[in-house]
Formats: C-alpha cells, sequence, structure tokens
C-alpha cells in the first residue's frame, strides 16, 4: 500500500486515490492533427523505473496531483499540485 | 515411552493440569503446555502422515516453522485446520486430530503410496493427468485431494463465524519485529529517542532466544521493566507480523484468545484474532534466524528433531524430547542443546560433527560427551520412531551404529528474511555461516541481531544497540541508554557447509510436501534450474512452513546441481503472507454489510412502505419492483400504468453535480459533444459526453438553473467516473476557466411523475402554479414549491410519456414521495421500480449503461449531429476518425421476435440465416412490452441502420434458445413527440 502526502490533506493510504495515468502527456493544442490527439490518447513510454502521474485524491480533496514514482521499488520522490512544477528526480527520463 | 517431562518450564504451570484430546484419547498437560509440548510429555511421537507419501511423522520444530506436526482444532463451530502444534495452547478440554490418515494415524492405508514413491516423483501429476481432458475434473482432481491434503474445515463451513474479528490500524515511529536479545536491546535504546517504538513478539513471551539461557533472565527482566515503564512504547505479544508492504505499511495478526478457550471468548463477543495494519516510519528487523535441517536418508522419521527444538522444549516446558538424544551437527551453536539435555541429567548417546575438532566439541569431551569428529550420519533406522542410527567417517569408512530414540538435526541457520525481502531489503551470502543474511536500505530501516548474520546473545544485544543508535541519527535523534553488563557469548569456531549426506533412502529438504533431494535434481535435468522454477516444479518451499528449515537446503542441493555456489542459485523470492494466514482474520468485522455498505434512497422508507423489492445497482440500493411477486406482471402493470394513468418513480440514483462559475457554459461546451452555452437559463438539453478517444462516457440532462449556473445529471452507474472526468478536465486541460464543482447528488431526493395524467398530478401538489405547456415546455427547468417545499421542477422525460421530474431536498423525501402518491390515487396512480422504467425507455428507444458499453460512438448512436462542427471538445478529433465513424460498426437499432411468443435474452448473439457463425451484434436490452405483443429490445448491430426491415437470428447457446427478429428503427413509438409535448 503506498502512503501518499497529499499537499491539501497530509499524508493519506492509497486506497483514498485513484492513479490516472501518465502526467508527462499533455493535451494537445485544438489545432494540432489526429496524429497527434493518437499520440496523447495512446502512446506511452511505461518506464522501468521513475514515472510522473497523475494521482486523484478521490476520497479526500479532490484534487489531481502530480506524482514522481519509481515503477519497481514504488519509491514516491515527489507530490505536487496541478500547478506545482516539480523537480524530477536524477535519473529520470525526460521528454 | 521416550521424550518425558523432567523438570519445571519458564511457561508451564505444574499446579495447574488440564485435559485434552487427541484423535480421541484423553491425555493430559500442564497450563501452558502447547500441544506438541503436551504430546511430547505424554510420549506420544507419532503425530501426522506426510502429504504425498503418507509416511509417519512426529515433530520437527518447536515454533512456528513446524513443518511436520499439524493438526485440526476442533471445536462446536467448525475444525480451525492446518494449526502448528508446536504454537496451539492447550485449553481445557481442547480436542484436536492429526491430518492426512486414513482410517487412522496408526494404520494409514494411504502410506502404500511410499511403495510407489518412484512414480510420485516431480512433475508426476503434470505428466501423469493429461488425458483425456474431461477426467481432470471429474476422475483425478477429486481423487489426489483425497489422498494428498491437509486438515478439513468442520462440518459447518458456511456458518457465520460466531465472532467479530476485527481490523486495527496502528501508526509507530518505529517497528521492531522480534524480541530477542537484539530488538530488547534495540528497543531500549531507543526508548529515550522520543520516538514511539512499537515491539511486536510472535511468542506468548517477549525474549526470543534469551528465554532459552537462564543467564540472561535478569536482563531480560530489567530490560522488559524499562520498556514497561518507558511512556513511548508498545509491546504486543502473540503478534505475528505477515506481510511488509510498501512505504512502511506491515501487516501483523494478533491472536487474542489467550488462555480462554475459544468457546469461551467466543461467548464474550471478543475477536479471537485481529488484523492489525502498522504504519511505520522505519523498521528494526529483529526476527532471528531459523536452525537448518540436514538432508541425510530417512531424515523424516519421528523423533528426527531440528536441535535447538530439544532446548526450547526442555526450558520452555520443561520437556526432555528423548531418552538418549543423538546431536548431528556442523556448527557449535547447536552444542548448546546437547549441554542443557546434559546438564538436566539427559545421557546424551553421542554428538556426530563433520568437522575434524571444535571449541564445542572440545566442551562436549571435558563433560564426557562422545564425540564422532570428522563424521556424518548415514543412516537412520526405525519406521515409526527413530530406533537408531549409523555413522561414518566424512570419507565414508563405518564408525559405528548407535540405539538412540532421537535424532537432534543441525545444518547451520538461515535469516528470519522474508519481512526484509518484501521490504526492499537485499540478501547477501555469507561464506563463514553458510547462508544469506539480510540487509535493509536505510530509509527503510535496518536488520539486526541474527537476521544480520550476527549469531549468539551477547553479539545480537550488542548489534541491536548499535543499529537503533544508527536508526536514531538516521531520523537526525540521539538515543543513549545506560549500559548493563551481558553475558558473554562462547567462543566458537567456524561451522562448516553440509548439505546433504547421500545414501540409502529418501533425503528430504521439504517435509511438509514431501520433496527430497533427488526431486531437486531431477528438476534440474529436466531443465527447472533456475531457483523459482525449480520451486513451483517441485513445490520445494510451498507448503504452509514456506520452507523455513529446508529452503536453503533445497537451494544449495540445487546449487550442486548446477555446479555452482548457493549465492549464485538464491533463495526464491517470499511473497506475503509469511505465515498461514486464516481468511477471518484478513477480513476482520468486514463481511456483509460491513464490507458493502448498502447506498439508501433518500426515500427509502416510504419504498419500504409501498412494499418494492430492491435491486442492487453499485452501492445503491433502488427499488426494483413495488411486488414481492416475482415475474413480469407487477412489472408491465406499472409500466401500463404510466402508458395509460400515471406513474410515479424515484431517480434519486442518478449523479447530479452542481457547476458553477463564470466560465460554466463554456467548460460544459468543452466536455459535452454538443452545445450549453447557448442554453436558456429554466431549460434543460440532453447531452452526450465523450472520452478523449471518441467513444461515449456518459448522457444525461443538464440545465441552466442561472446565469452561471448549471446542473448535470449522470448515469447512476457512471457518476464516479463522471466526477472524475470533469475535474480532470477543469483541474488539468482547462485550467484557465473559472468553474467550481461540486457533487450533489446525496443533498437531492428526485422523483419522476410520468404519464397521460402527470400534470394533473402535479397540479394537485402545486395547486397555485401554471403547468401549461407554455409556462412549462418541454425541457424547462425551473424553481418549484412542491408540495410546499421548495425544489425544482424540470419537464423531461424517459418513458416517452408526458412527464416531470422533481427534486427536493433529501431530508422532505419520503413527505414529497408520500404526497406525490396521494395526489394520484385517484387518478389510478401506482410507483414504478427499475425494471418498469426499463421497459418504457426500450420501448421509446432511450439508451443507458447497457448501450453505453464503452465502446459505442456518437456514430453508432445514431447521434453523429450532436457533434459540434465549432470549437474544441474532449473527444472532438478522434470522434471523427474513419474508425469511429463507419458504417460497418454495430449501431443501436431496435428488434423483436417474428413470432409474440417467444422471448428475448440479453446478450442474445445475431446471426444471418446464410452465414451463422459470423456475429453481427448482440441483444443489449429487452423486455416484454406495454405497447405491442411480445418482446422487445435493443441491439447493438454491424451494418445495423442498412439492415433495419430485414430478418436475424437471435441466438443464446447458453440457453439453447434461438428466435427470429425483425430489425426495426429504435424511435418506432411516437416518433414525433407528441405525447412528451403534450
Amino acid at each position: 500500500m503506498l502512503r501518499i502526502d497529499c499537499p491539501h490533506c497530509g499524508t493519506r493510504d492509497e486506497v483514498e486515490f485513484r492513479y490516472r495515468g501518465d502526467a508527462g502527456v499533455r493535451r494537445p493544442a485544438a489545432a494540432a492533427d489526429t496524429a497527434a490527439f493518437v499520440a496523447y490518447v495512446y502512446e506511452r513510454t511505461n518506464p522501468r523505473g521513475w514515472h510522473h502521474e497523475w494521482w486523484y485524491h478521490a476520497a479526500g480533496c479532490r484534487q489531481f496531483l502530480q506524482v514522481w514514482r519509481h515503477t519497481v521499488t514504488h519509491e514516491i520522490h515527489a507530490v505536487g499540485t496541478v500547478a506545482a512544477v516539480l523537480t524530477p528526480p536524477p535519473g529520470a527520463a525526460t521528454p | 515411552m521416550t521424550a518425558r517431562r523432567i523438570t519445571t518450564g519458564l511457561l508451564t504451570d505444574p499446579s495447574r493440569t488440564i485435559e485434552f484430546e487427541f484423535d480421541g484419547r484423553r491425555l493430559s498437560a500442564l497450563a501452558g503446555d502447547t500441544v506438541a509440548s503436551a504430546l511430547l510429555a505424554n510420549g506420544v511421537r507419532l503425530v501426522g502422515r506426510s502429504f504425498k507419501y503418507h509416511r509417519p511423522r512426529g515433530i520437527v520444530t518447536a515454533g512456528p516453522e513446524e513443518p511436520c506436526a499439524l493438526i485440526d482444532v476442533l471445536g462446536a463451530s467448525g475444525a480451525l485446520p492446518n494449526r502448528r502444534a508446536t504454537t496451539v495452547r492447550i485449553t481445557a478440554g481442547m480436542r484436536v486430530s492429526s491430518q492426512n490418515r486414513w482410517p487412522s494415524l496408526g494404520l494409514d492405508l494411504l502410506a502404500i503410496n511410499g511403495l510407489f514413491a518412484p512414480l510420485f516423483s516431480a512433475g508426476f501429476y503434470y505428466k501423469t493427468f493429461m488425458r483425456p481432458a474431461w477426467a481432470w475434473e471429474r476422475l483425478f482432481e477429486p481423487a489426489i485431494r483425497r489422498a494428498a491434503g491437509l486438515g478439513k474445515l468442520g462440518d459447518a463451513p458456511d456458518a457465520p463465524p460466531k465472532t467479530g474479528d476485527e481490523i486495527l490500524h496502528d501508526h509507530t515511529d518505529v517497528l521492531i519485529i522480534g524480541t530477542g536479545a537484539a530488538g530488547l536491546a534495540a528497543a531500549r535504546r531507543l526508548a529515550s529517542s522520543g520516538l514511539r517504538i512499537m515491539l511486536v513478539e510472535r511468542d506468548v513471551e517477549a525474549g526470543g532466544g534469551t528465554l532459552l539461557d537462564p543467564r540472561w533472565q535478569a536482563w531480560r527482566t530489567q530490560t522488559l521493566g524499562e520498556l514497561a515503564a518507558a511512556p513511548r512504547v508498545r509491546l504486543l505479544t502473540r503478534t505475528q507480523v505477515i506481510a511488509a508492504h510498501d512505504h512502511g505499511v506491515f501487516s501483523a495478526v494478533e491472536t487474542c484468545a489467550a488462555g480462554a478457550s475459544d468457546a469461551a471468548h467466543d461467548a464474550e463477543g471478543l475477536p479471537r484474532e485481529r488484523l492489525r495494519v502498522i504504519r511505520a516510519q522505519r523498521v528494526l528487523l529483529a526476527t532471528g534466524a531459523n536452525e537448518r535441517w540436514i538432508a541425510c536418508p530417512d531424515n523424516d522419521r519421528p523423533g528426527v528433531m531440528i536441535a535447538g527444538a530439544a532446548l526450547a522444549f526442555l526450558r520452555r516446558y520443561g520437556v526432555a524430547v528423548g531418552e538418549r538424544p543423538v546431536l548431528f551437527t556442523n556448527n557449535d551453536w547447536a552444542y548448546e542443546s546437547a549441554f542443557a539435555l546434559h546438564e538436566a541429567g539427559v545421557p546424551i548417546g553421542a554428538i556426530v560433527d563433520p568437522r575434524p575438532s571444535s571449541n564445542a566439541a572440545s566442551r562436549a569431551l571435558a563433560l564426557g560427551i562422545v564425540v564422532y569428529s570428522g563424521s556424518v550420519v548415514t543412516a537412520i533406522e526405525g519406521r515409526r520412531a527413530v530406533r537408531a542410527v549409523r555413522i561414518a567417517s566424512v570419507d565414508g569408512a563405518p564408525r559405528a551404529t548407535l540405539d538412540t530414540d532421537c535424532l537432534l538435526l543441525s545444518g547451520g541457520f538461515q535469516a528470519e528474511s522474508a519481512l526484509a525481502t518484501q521490504a526492499g531489503g537485499s540478501l547477501q551470502w555469507r561464506e563463514d555461516l553458510a547462508s544469506f543474511a539480510a540487509a535493509l536500505p536505510d530509509s527503510r530501516g535496518v536488520v539486526t541481531g541474527a537476521a544480520a548474520g550476527g549469531y549468539g546473545l551477547f553479539a545480537a544485544a550488542q548489534d541491536g544497540d548499535a543499529a537503533a543508535e544508527r536508526l536514531a541519527s538516521g531520523l537526525g535523534l540521539s538515543a543513549s541508554a545506560e549500559s548493563i553488563a551481558l553475558p558473554d557469548d562462547p567462543e566458537t569456531s567456524p561451522l562448516k557447509a553440509l548439505w546433504e549426506v547421500a545414501g540409502h533412502g529418501k533425503c528430504f529438504v521439504d517435509l511438509q510436501h514431501d520433496v527430497t533431494t533427488d526431486d531437486l535434481r531431477q528438476a534440474h535435468r529436466e531443465g527447472y534450474t533456475h531457483i523459482e522454477h525449480a520451486k513451483r516444479y517441485t513445490t520445494h518451499g510451498m507448503a504452509t512452513d514456506q520452507g523455513r528449515i529446508g529452503g536453503l537446503l533445497g537451494a544449495a542441493v540445487l546449487a550442486a546441481a548446477r555446479g555452482q555456489s548457493p549465492s549464485e542459485v538464491g533463495l526464491p523470492t517470499p511473497r506475503p503472507y509469511i505465515h498461514p494466514t486464516s481468511f477471518a482474520a484478513l477480513t476482520g468485522g468486514e463481511i456483509g454489510a460491513h464490507l458493502r455498505p448498502e447506498r439508501r434512497f433518500p426515500a427509502h422508507a416510504s419504498h419500504v412502505a409501498c412494499g418494492a423489492t430492491f435491486v442492487p445497482s453499485g452501492l445503491w440500493q433502488r427499488p426494483l419492483v413495488y411486488s414481492a411477486v416475482a415475474g413480469w406482471d407487477p412489472v408491465l402493470r406499472e409500466a401500463r400504468a404510466v402508458r395509460e394513468t400515471v406513474g410515479v418513480g424515484d431517480a434519486s440514483s442518478l449523479g447530479k453535480i452542481d457547476v458553477q462559475g463564470a466560465d460554466a457554459g463554456r467548460f460544459l461546451d468543452f466536455v459535452y459533444a454538443n452545445r450549453f452555452s447557448t442554453l436558456a437559463v429554466g431549460k434543460a438539453r440532453y447531452g452526450i459526453m465523450l472520452r478523449e478517444d471518441g467513444c461515449l462516457l456518459d448522457d444525461g440532462t443538464t440545465s441552466r438553473l442561472g446565469e452561471r449556473h448549471f446542473l448535470l445529471t449522470t448515469t447512476t452507474a457512471n457518476h464516479t467516473a463522471v466526477l472524475e472526468h470533469l475535474e480532470f478536465q477543469l483541474q488539468v486541460n482547462r485550467s484557465d476557466l473559472d468553474v467550481v464543482l461540486t457533487d450533489v447528488t446525496d443533498q437531492w431526493a428526485q422523483f419522476s411523475i410520468a404519464g397521460p395524467r402527470a400534470r394533473q398530478l402535479l397540479q394537485t401538489v402545486m395547486p397555485d402554479a401554471d403547468l401549461s405547456s407554455a409556462a412549462v415546455p418541454f425541457m424547462a427547468a425551473l424553481p418549484a414549491r412542491i408540495a410546499g417545499v421548495r425544489g425544482r421542477l424540470f419537464r423531461i422525460s424517459f418513458s416517452g410519456e408526458l412527464a416531470y421530474e422533481v427534486a427536493v431536498p433529501r431530508d422532505q423525501a419520503d413527505a414529497v414521495w408520500t404526497a406525490l402518491l396521494e395526489a394520484g390515487r385517484p387518478l389510478g396512480a401506482l410507483p414504478y421500480g427499475v425494471d418498469a422504467l426499463n421497459t418504457l425507455r426500450i420501448e421509446k428507444g432511450h439508451i443507458t449503461t447497457a448501450e453505453l458499453d464503452g465502446n459505442t460512438t456518437a456514430h453508432d448512436l445514431g447521434f453523429e449531429r450532436m457533434l459540434k462542427t465549432e470549437g474544441d471538445f474532449v473527444g472532438r478529433v478522434l470522434a471523427q476518425r474513419p474508425g469511429s465513424t463507419s458504417m460497418q460498426r454495430r449501431q443501436l437499432v431496435a428488434l423483436r421476435p417474428t413470432d409474440s411468443a417467444a422471448r428475448l435474452i440479453a446478450g442474445m448473439i445475431l446471426v444471418d440465416r446464410s452465414a451463422p457463425r459470423t456475429n453481427l451484434g448482440d441483444v443489449t436490452s429487452c423486455t416484454p412490452s406495454v405497447l405491442v405483443d411480445g418482446w422487445i429490445g435493443l441491439a447493438l448491430l454491424a451494418d445495423g441502420r442498412r439492415r433495419i426491415g430485414s430478418r436475424l437470428l437471435a441466438v443464446s447457446p447458453l440457453h439453447g434458445e434461438s428466435v427470429e427478429v425483425e430489425i426495426t428503427t429504435p424511435h418506432w413509438f411516437d416518433p414525433e413527440n407528441t405525447r412528451v409535448r403534450a
């Protein structure tokens, strides 16, 4: 069970959250072509190691959080709000 | 008679004799005895039959690592199977039975399996029971299960549990697992640091190895006294940690029925077991080490025992495990058992040691004990009990045959490392100990004592003290403790790795699963050379004891076959749970309604009063039909009331999300495929919401209650998914918009009034309101006073009839529901449930979650004209892909059997008679109709719109039914909506 440091609510158990996928992909601009949207919806790097992801605090503040999590050890490097600028952990692949 | 009680044990009370029953035999024990110690004290040696070969087995260990002495504890509410006799404490009148023997323990007819042992080698089942395929379930598996198996649940396994087991949540700074010398010394040091300390011990007494050495009693007593007085230290005994999870979370099971019998405990309503979920900043693992088995021929005979068990039975229960034990060991620590027995007056037959000499051997010789150095045990005689052992020098020359009733084995130790591995730790091979020692990264905690390779009580205490200091300083704290004098460890000579003594007879490495050294070599020969593969192929280490005494031994045998060191083979990764755990403990009180709480409508009591049968929908309990009578008659009566007079239904489970803010309209334009910013205040509109991949996420009506205020509704099933989706779009993709979302689902009750007389009914409860179509047109959404209650009025229809929905605050729900039914009585109104609603909406061709299956696009459902052509919205781009709009996709159609007497079944597959193997689609919803004779349905059908008017077959191979259907448009009932707009 992960323990996630919600910036609004404090450290909470994983069961309060829902995982919402890769935070490294951002929605293309309205004028972007189909290929850009296909990439946005389907294409993921699925790294073995550090992963930048969204977690939704469904049973808490209902805010989306950015989380840097290690997919092998589950270690969490940093948690921040949507607007926060997080420093990626050393060794994280950057897009 | 071999084993017997010779002295007073630390845990047994000689003044309190209690009786218990083993396989129907009445025996006496002392208060404090385990079943194992009491059986030994009564001279009972044969306690079970092995899993595969049904060989006679005895007690092998004195603790939870026991592989053989498994028993069923019989009770009034069924048996507790597979308990270890070495940990079950006897209570007065307790009845226990042995396992896996037929007809009796002494005469086990299935022992004939042993004669066919060459057949039962590794992979036997996989290779033998392959054909015919049908025979596995009907023939082979039941027979194998009868022959090979452990305990059985009682006669009444389905009886509800009598106890309320419970789950507790603990928070601590440091969790110390194990209270031997290392754990206690660490706790003593940390007590001054200000950290919250939780000490967990699986034994009934704290102390671990110090309980077995009288020289350590003073230290243990003093330390436990100090810890009891320390304000931030908690000690839990009888608590087995069963798993290490991520982020410092551990689960542990505390046994609560201490001393009292289960029956007495149940009568008090107390839990038998308690699951503790412990969250700790750091863990200090002082879990010790397990003594290891030696693979020598027939090393499973009753009377062969792990060496340390002799010491434990003597010290803890005052029981001598044999009359003239022989010790076979490769290390000095194991000699302590022989020394203790010798001191207690039990003659030691001999000590057999492959090493030429050692400090311990010199001490033994000085005590007058015979030591065969440079020697090994090559054979064990006796079938139901050890009678003699044969000894030879390490180069094979026979040296002696000794009569004995008990052979003590010790091949060294292996760290109890399962928790360390789960917690992200690592194992390091220690050549000097011929075993793996565990370690943890500093960020998680520290491993100390024997688990980290520090053998001996003095060494462990020193190591625990140092580990505590390191852990505290890692947290930026200091921890000091007054030093106290500790008894010295004896000088030890190095051990000599010894895994297997080959000879005639089976050399077991896993006693519970009957795995031998030959099995592992066979696995290697057949290509299962990785430890994880060999484990699964042979089932080595997969029994309930999880290979505690033989795990490394098996790995070493595999390593020898591979021509490598055990360090290169490693140990299999232990998964949770590291100790057998009952389901009752894991579920705790979270059973029945406590597992899945019911979510009730605000007017639930009124629905009960109306005689409703409820149906679960997620957590919701929705009124299905207002009748206890099964079948379609009551459903169709309710549907007919809506078509002919008026019905009142409860739609409170629809999700209701309040959308407010200056940009509320723009936000809705972004999340819906159709436009909402143009919606007038006081009006509602149907909307479809897409996922970014272009498929429908949900649908529903959204009303504009004010310039900056919308109320959005979702389907019952998708409420939480839609809320999450909206929050994601707002927070992540459109954070530029000034919008606030509030979930108001639970704040409002919402009732529908549908049917030709709906307006008349509503007028009765809204006597002053103008309800004409001019004042309240179709799709109006207005504030209203209903039966005197301030609420909202929507003119929306799911049934295709003139219909309204009224929303009132939830605490007014019962009053308003009752007023609506009262007002409807003279009009012939009936309450209608989910089933009738379903009949009505299928007739009208309206979709629900059955059609919104996550794969349907706007084109599939005939909604393509709702897609905005201007402005961005979620799903806009991918909804236009050729793959989303293709006419070959499955499209929404309606259908009805050509024979009005035939029924439809949801899930029926649609095929063309000319190509019956091509699945063209399936029936998503169906119902008997009140508008036409017979059944009708909705379906998703490939190229469906072009097939309207054609005939297909709807088949259900599962039910063996096939029916010809005619495909129609879904909008065959009142396509101009004249009834809705009446």
